[in-house]
């Protein structure tokens, strides 16, 4: 693939990704691959109904799995979204990902920070048990510091209690 | 006329009043008593000794008297009631006058300007016994570290009325907040214990948490996310020269305190999911494990002595508070209450450890012996966290965050017995704060 092209199609999925993903952690929650298949031959690259896009795991796969109070075991729906997540980045090579564990409001700010990290301990080895390269996957703690809800009540708590999966390499690599 | 006269009667019933207490004793507060009923002082204006000296005579006494009050411990007496003036520092006290207003203590000084350099010098009076307590004390400094010798001799009032250490010459490292909940920026700053002279020591391009003050307050740690990874860094204050500490690939360090000497730095290490406490040397970055179990053990503080170390871990199930030799080994759990504890810090006296306690959805600042006795909450809210004790182990600071969407967090200061709960002005939000020692 020649150089303009290729930049062509990195600006093309960073416009594209800019507009469907206004923050930084992407859309929201979307359990299991399905939907869009680009079935009608008009793929843009990178974009949602590429397969191989950032964009599509955010929305189809499902970049997060969420977690029960103070703590760091996956939940039945949880797995499903890392078999999910396994299955595409074992088709998906290029990409490498870091973990990101994250806590709710409730505790302090150190243990949160190591809570967060078993968290996305947990994401991690589960992705290892399914397959996929342990040098692709690092990991990463935000404890309570980058919370995506922000109402002080479980409604916002149960969707800060996450480790999201956050693709890096790809097309851009 | 009537204010005038209502004001005499007050100040008779008063002097009455305070002779009565004055035959009990010499003056003295007994901090640990748990002080209800401030001390009443007078501080008339210093007196100005050279001619540009006028302004700095009145602004001295001010922040002498702001440092008194702000304890808990005193009460000013406003200069409205003085009965007397004090026009010359080294003239005999009219005790008769300060005493029918009821000051028990009274504060005299007189300050000088040459140049860039300033003189101070205070007397502190005890009113009912008619004698000056202690003798009397000069300072010399520059015009813009004016604030440090207010400082000083508040500390000095202080502490000969109390028999503990000040505290007001002082400075805290905090982490400064702006911003939403979800998109809140960080910066370490560094302040006067009162708020005041405030200076940034990082921009908020990456988180930044808890500053950690070294023993001889010249440098601080502190855990950024700069490289991607939390990771520790020690940050010179004078230079602004910071250096990130020795951690292997994959690995997450936070956390840090110094030790006692200032050498080492206990801090948490995260491999693998798993969070442990380990030393390193921080010239030769040589680490050291101390701990090694699959709990989450974080949060070390130090001994003053530098013996042993504090530290919370949930390998019972939840958090709780423990203590280690320095060098690792078997720890005894010393938290047996309700709830869960964290963030434990030692007292600089060595008596207390001060802890955040989460119990039935609710936050306390609390304290207890190190064998776990006397446990004391201080505070109560939605969030309260971080404590950081003063240099005399009297007083400790720590931030409360607000609830819900708006929700913002702020530094609070209470004092041991749990009196005097007020906030600390900082110019933006503030959390993770760290106090100095008293500076030299």
């Amino acid at each position: 693939m020649n150089r303009i092209l290729t930049s062509t199609l990195l600006i093309t999925a960073l416009a594209v990704s800019a507009c469907t993903n206004p923050n930084r952690f992407g859309g929201d929650n979307m359990n299991g691959a399905g939907g869009l298949t680009g079935a009608n031959g008009s793929i843009i690259p990178g974009s949602a109904n590429d397969p191989a896009s950032t964009a599509y795991f955010q929305q189809f796969i499902g970049d997060r799995v969420l977690f029960e109070v103070d703590q760091s075991s996956l939940t039945p729906a949880g797995q499903a979204t890392l078999d999910g997540q396994a299955s595409w980045l074992n088709t998906n090579t290029d990409y490498q990902a870091v973990i990101e564990g994250h806590a709710d409001e409730q505790g302090t700010r150190e243990y949160n920070v190591a809570l967060g990290a078993r968290r996305a301990n947990a994401a991690r080895e589960y992705l290892v048990s399914r397959g996929v390269a342990g040098h692709r996957l690092r990991t990463v703690s935000y404890g309570k510091e980058r919370p995506i809800e922000v109402c002080s009540q479980e409604a916002c708590y149960a969707k800060n209690r996450r480790a999201v999966t956050v693709l890096a390499g790809g097309l851009s690599s | 006329m009537i204010l005038r006269l209502m004001s005499m009667c007050l100040a008779l019933i008063c002097a009455v009043a305070a002779t009565a207490q004055a035959q009990q004793g010499p003056l003295r507060i007994e901090i640990t008593e748990g002080v209800i009923e401030p001390l009443p002082f007078a501080v008339p204006t210093f007196q100005p000794e050279s001619g540009d000296a006028g302004q700095m005579a009145v602004d001295l006494a001010r922040v002498v008297s702001e440092d008194l009050v702000s304890s808990g411990l005193f009460r000013e007496i406003p200069a409205s009631a003085f009965i007397s003036t004090v026009s010359d520092f080294n003239a005999p006290v009219q005790y008769a006058d300060w005493k029918a207003i009821n000051a028990q203590a009274l504060i005299t000084g007189a300050v000088s300007v040459s140049g860039n350099s300033l003189n101070v010098k205070f007397r502190l009076y005890d009113v009912f016994s008619g004698a000056e307590l202690g003798s009397g004390l000069q300072f010399a400094g520059t015009i813009d570290g004016w604030r440090r010798m207010a400082h000083k001799v508040a500390d000095a009032v202080y502490s000969r009325i109390t028999g503990e250490g000040g505290y007001f010459d002082s400075r805290v490292v905090y982490v400064s907040e702006t911003g939403p909940k979800d998109e809140r920026l960080k910066r370490l700053a560094i302040m006067d214990y009162d708020g005041a002279n405030v200076r940034y020591l990082t921009d908020s391009a990456s988180i930044v948490l808890a500053p950690r003050f070294s023993p001889t307050g010249d440098r601080i740690l502190y855990t950024s996310y700069e490289s991607g990874f939390p990771r520790i860094y020690v940050l010179d204050i004078g230079s602004v020269q910071r250096r990130v500490l020795e951690s292997a690939e994959g690995t997450m360090s936070f956390a840090p305190r110094f030790s006692p000497s200032g050498n080492t730095v206990v801090y948490s290490l995260t491999q693998g999911g798993n969070t442990d406490i380990y030393t390193m040397d921080i010239a030769s970055g040589q680490s050291v494990r101390l701990t090694n179990t699959p709990a989450i053990e974080t949060a070390p503080s130090y001994s003053p002595d530098g013996s042993k170390i504090v530290f919370e871990s949930d390998r019972s199930g939840s958090q709780q508070l423990y203590v280690m030799p320095a060098s690792g080994g078997e720890a005894q759990r010393i938290s047996f209450g309700e709830g869960r504890y964290g963030t434990p810090v030692w007292s600089p006296r060595g008596d207390l450890v001060a802890f955040t306690k989460q119990n039935k959805g609710r936050f306390h600042i609390g304290v207890m012996r190190l064998d776990g006795s006397e446990e004391r909450l201080l505070t109560a809210s939605f969030l309260d966290e971080g404590p950081t004790w003063a240099p005399n182990g009297r007083v400790i600071m720590f931030a409360r965050e607000t609830q819900g969407t708006g929700g913002s967090s702020s530094l609070y200061s209470v004092d041991i017995s749990g009196r005097n709960l007020k906030p600390v002005r900082t110019q933006e939000g503030g959390s993770d704060p760290s106090w100095s020692p008293l500076q030299n």
